[in-house]
This record gives structure tokens, sequence and C-alpha cells, in this order.
């Protein structure tokens, strides 16, 4: 696997917020993903990159395209060196919020992708990662 | 003063141009003797003048046999658009490359006939018209191959919304009648399609008929669910009607939880109770 | 800051959504629209998102904050024009916005609006049940 081109975004405030969405749906458009699979990318982005800034103290994002084996898809990161998640299930399954909701975020982003990956420990910060292929 | 270099076999081609066209048209009557339907006379004519046309072309401005070469574009170009032909038309792609191939019978015809004293100059000349014909046949099945990639996709997207059309019943009022097997694809690109139609005629009722639908399994059901759930974000009601006694059990086995979602045995019956929603009955004049 | 703005149409609050909010705004707006329903005594909110090409958890929560609100006014909230992609998208992320109700489109929104007006009894401006 590949990664044809990569970039990164920090995500300190809210307005990184929707730079980040707005940055994903350019490289989704241009990776030429459907409406349907520009809008469930987008939105992942949106409940990730929110996480970083709300509950990570601040992190960054990582937009990479991938071509493995003749598919091409898109792999969103997100760092923060935040407190990170005591315990990642109770956090994946939805409804589970921690005052401002970190409810449905990570469950609705794992939904929302082909693949996701999370690890975080309590002090050293929180790493997930989704990708979403073309189809 | 420019030196340009013509090609011998060029001149060759100029010296016999309409014998040589006339030989190659009764080579390539006989191999497509079965497609007459497909290919009328005057374009084939067209079609192959147009090659030794070019062909000679080429050849007069450059001794090269690289068909890469910029010389030879304009003749790839040709050979292009005659391949796109071919492809839509439904020809094979051996068919295709005869054309090119068939020419070399009736060149090296007239090879032996201007060379044939000379073995040397003889054996070079079908060599290099060997290695630029080759060149220009597989190039020819090259382009046919992308285009039948793309007219089999463009021909599966038109069937795929053929078989699955929104049908409008009555003002905002929309029917979804499925037909066929649905596989988890399918399902998406048709609810999608119905998602679209409830925007565009402004329908906030629409009955999803499955009478059609041999076998509903979990992921089918679940977008189903799915796309009820979805109209109804939207601001739009659904019915789905058509459920077979065997569908039914299907559904309750699988454990899906229809919900409030309402169901209607017949599209009938759906149509009855969309009139009755808005307040609208059918009379006797 | 930019804030977002509300138009009142007879009894009713509308609000068009147009840009891609950052969630200060979004917050901005619960707050602005909770103030206004009662300055205004305004009997609904019709909240237009088809130009929002996203639609996620804050907003979504955003809209059920709202309603919440608008209830307990004595005010119904409906949703209109939503697009089907941001449909499709919200079901799997699970989000139901669970007690709006929503339109096609602001005409629907607004019929929908009256009927729930109408069904709440006419009242005269002190609040009272007209005889």
């Amino acid at each position: 696997m590949t990664v044809e081109k990569q970039s990164e975004l920090p995500l300190r405030a809210q307005e990184d917020v929707v730079a980040a969405r707005q940055f994903v749906r350019s490289w989704a458009v241009e990776l030429g993903l459907n409406l349907v699979d520009q809008t469930k990318i987008i939105t992942a982005a949106s409940e990730l990159a929110r996480n970083a800034v709300i509950h990570g103290g601040g992190g960054l994002i990582r937009i990479e395209i991938l071509l493995d084996t003749g598919k091409r898809g898109m792999r969103l990161t997100f760092e923060d060196q935040g407190p990170g998640i005591v315990d990642i299930e109770r956090a994946m399954s939805d409804g589970y919020t921690t005052g401002n909701g970190l409810g449905l975020g990570l469950g609705g982003a794992k939904r929302l992708s082909h693949e996701f990956s999370i690890e975080s420990k309590p002090g050293a910060g929180t790493r997930i990662s989704i990708i979403r292929w073309k189809s | 003063m420019m030196v340009v270099s013509t090609h011998p076999i060029s001149e060759v081609i100029q010296r016999h141009e309409n014998e040589l066209l006339a030989d190659w048209l009764r080579l390539q009557n006989q191999n497509l003797a079965s497609r007459r339907d497909r290919i009328s006379e005057s374009q084939l004519r067209a079609n192959s003048q147009d090659f030794v046309m070019g062909l000679r072309e080429a050849m007069s401005v450059s001794d090269s046999v690289d068909t890469t070469q910029p010389a030879w574009a304009r003749l790839r170009e040709i050979l292009a658009e005659f391949s796109k032909q071919r492809a839509a038309l439904g020809f094979s792609p051996a068919e295709t490359a005869t054309f090119v191939f068939s020419f070399k019978q009736a060149l090296f015809g007239k090879l032996r006939q201007e060379y044939g004293g000379d073995p040397a100059k003889f054996a070079e000349l079908t060599w290099a018209a060997t290695e630029i014909l080759d060149q220009l046949g597989l190039f020819t099945v090259q382009v046919y191959t992308k285009t039948r990639e793309s007219v089999i996709l463009r021909q599966q997207q038109e069937l795929l919304e053929l078989s699955t059309p929104v049908v409008e019943l009555w003002t905002g009022i929309l029917a979804l009648p499925l037909i066929g097997t649905l596989d988890s694809n399918r399902t998406q690109v048709v609810m999608q399609n119905l998602l679209e139609a409830i925007v565009a005629k402004e329908a906030d009722l629409a009955i999803i008929d499955i009478t059609g639908v041999p076998t509903v399994d979990t992921l089918v059901a679940q977008h189903l669910l799915k796309t009820v759930a979805a109209a109804r974000l939207m601001g739009a009601d659904c019915i789905i009607s058509g459920i077979r006694p065997q569908i039914a059990q299907t559904i309750i086995h699988l454990g899906v939880d229809l919900g409030a979602v309402i169901t209607k045995a017949t599209l009938a019956d759906a149509f009855r109770l969309a009139l009755k929603k808005k307040n609208l009955s059918i009379g006797t004049r | 800051m930019d804030r977002i703005p509300l138009l009142k149409i007879g009894d009713f609050l509308l609000v068009t959504v147009q840009v891609d909010m950052h969630d200060r705004l979004a917050v901005a707006l619960q707050d602005d629209l909770t103030e206004r329903i009662v300055t205004s005594r305004a009997r609904g909110v019709l909240i237009d998102i088809s130009a929002l090409d996203i639609v996620d958890s804050f907003i979504g929560r955003m809209l059920g904050n709202i309603a919440a609100m608008a209830r307990i006014l004595d005010a119904e909230t409906v949703v209109v024009g939503m697009q089907p992609s941001v449909a499709i998208t919200l079901v799997e992320l699970g989000l139901s916005l669970p007690g709006i109700r929503t339109a096609l489109n602001i005409d629907r929104g607004m019929d929908l609006l009256r009927a729930a007006a109408g069904e709440m009894g006419a009242t005269d401006s002190d609040g009272r049940e007209a005889v």
C-alpha cells in the first residue's frame, strides 16, 4: 500500500474543525467519491476533529490518499496528546457522554468508515484512524 | 531546405493506391462475411480510404517504423476513432484488428510486384511493413478494449436505473416497485434514487413495493429500514407493500424490527392508504 | 462574530442555515432562538437546513435542544429540507433527532406548524383560550 499524497492540519480551535471539514471535502471530491460517501467521511472527520479539540486538548489531522492493489482510498488520522481514553469500549458505545458528549462520535465515525482503528492510553494521548475506499 | 525522407512503402502505396484499396476491400469482405448487417459497404470503403491515406502520409514524412512518433499521430487518431466505432457496433476485438492485419496481405502483394526482383530490399520492406502494421493492429485492440469497458460500464448503469424506476402514482405519492433479487449494492443505489425522487417530485409519501422480490436477507432488510428512516428525516413517510408470507417469516426469523413502519399486503392497499392520508379519494363520474 | 439571522413570519420564526457552522455559532443560534421565541411569542420554529451538506452529532444535538426548549415555551419545531445524503449519513451515524418534526420544504413545514398551532387551540394575545 502506498501513500499517494498527504497533508496535515492543526486542530486547536473550533474554526479548525470547520477547516478540516472543508479540506477533507476537497480531497474527497478529487478522489472521486460519490456524494453519499463524501458526506460520510466528512461527517466522521467532523466528529473526530471535534473530539481532538475538545477532549484531546488539541492535536492534528493527517489526510492521506492511499493506493492499494487497484483501489484508492482516503485515510484520516486524528492525533492528540490529551488525557487519553480510560475505557475505549465504553467510549465507543453510543450514548456514552462525558458532559460535552463523546457519545455517538467514536461509534458513529466507525460506522461511517470502511476501516477504523484507535490507540489510546490514559496520559498518553489518542490516535484514531479511519479509511474510506473509493467504490 | 528541409530534406523529407519518403519511405519506399509510401511510394508503393501512392503508385498503387486504387488497386491496393480494391484488394484490401475484397479481403475484408471475405473476413467480414457474417457482419454485413453491421456495417455498410460505403462505411467500410470510407474507413479503408482514410487508413491508406493516413498510412501514406505518415510514411511520406518519416522513415521510422516507430508508430509512437509524432508523424504517426494523425493515423493513430484515425484508427482510434475507427476502433471506438467498431466497439460500439459490437464487433469483436479480433474483427477490429483484422482491419489492419488484412491490409498486410494486400500490401505485400504490391511490394512483391515492385521489389520482387530484389530479395534483400523486398525482405527489408516486408519486415518494416510487418513492424508497422503489427503495432497499429495492437493499437486498435488497445483502444477497442478501453472503449468496450466504458460501454459495458455505461450499460450496467443504465440497466440498474431501468430496473428500478421510481413512479409517481399521484401528486406527492411515489411508488418504487422492486423486482428481482436485491444485492446490497443494488439496494443502496435504488434507495438513493428513491430519496432523490422524493426531493425532485416533492413527494411526502413513498410506497416501496417488494412483491417482485423473491428473498430478503438481513442486509437488504436493514437497507430498507434505513431508507425509511432517511425518508422520515427528510419529511416523507414510507409504506412497504407486497410482503409475502415467506418474506414475513424471514423478517421475523432474522429478528428485524420493523418498528413503526407501515406495511400493507399489496401495492393497491398501500395506494389506498396513501390517498386516505392525503384526504383524497377516487370517485365515479 | 456573525450570527444567523432569524425571521418572524406571522406567528412563527424562520431560520435558514446557510453556513458551515462552527460550534460557537451553533450554540449562539440555539440561544438566540430561545430568547426570540419568548420575546416574539412565537408558536413555532422552522429550521431550513436545505443548504447544509453536513449534519454531525453536534448539529443534531443542537436541533434536538432547540426543539426541547421550544416545546417548553409552547412552540413546535419543524426541520425542513434535509438533503438525501445527509439523511442517509445521519441514519448510519445513529442519530434519530427525536422529538423533531420534519418536512420536505418551507411550504410544507409552515403547513405543519399551522396545523400544530391550530390543534393547540386559538388563543388571544393574553394567552387565554378563545371561547
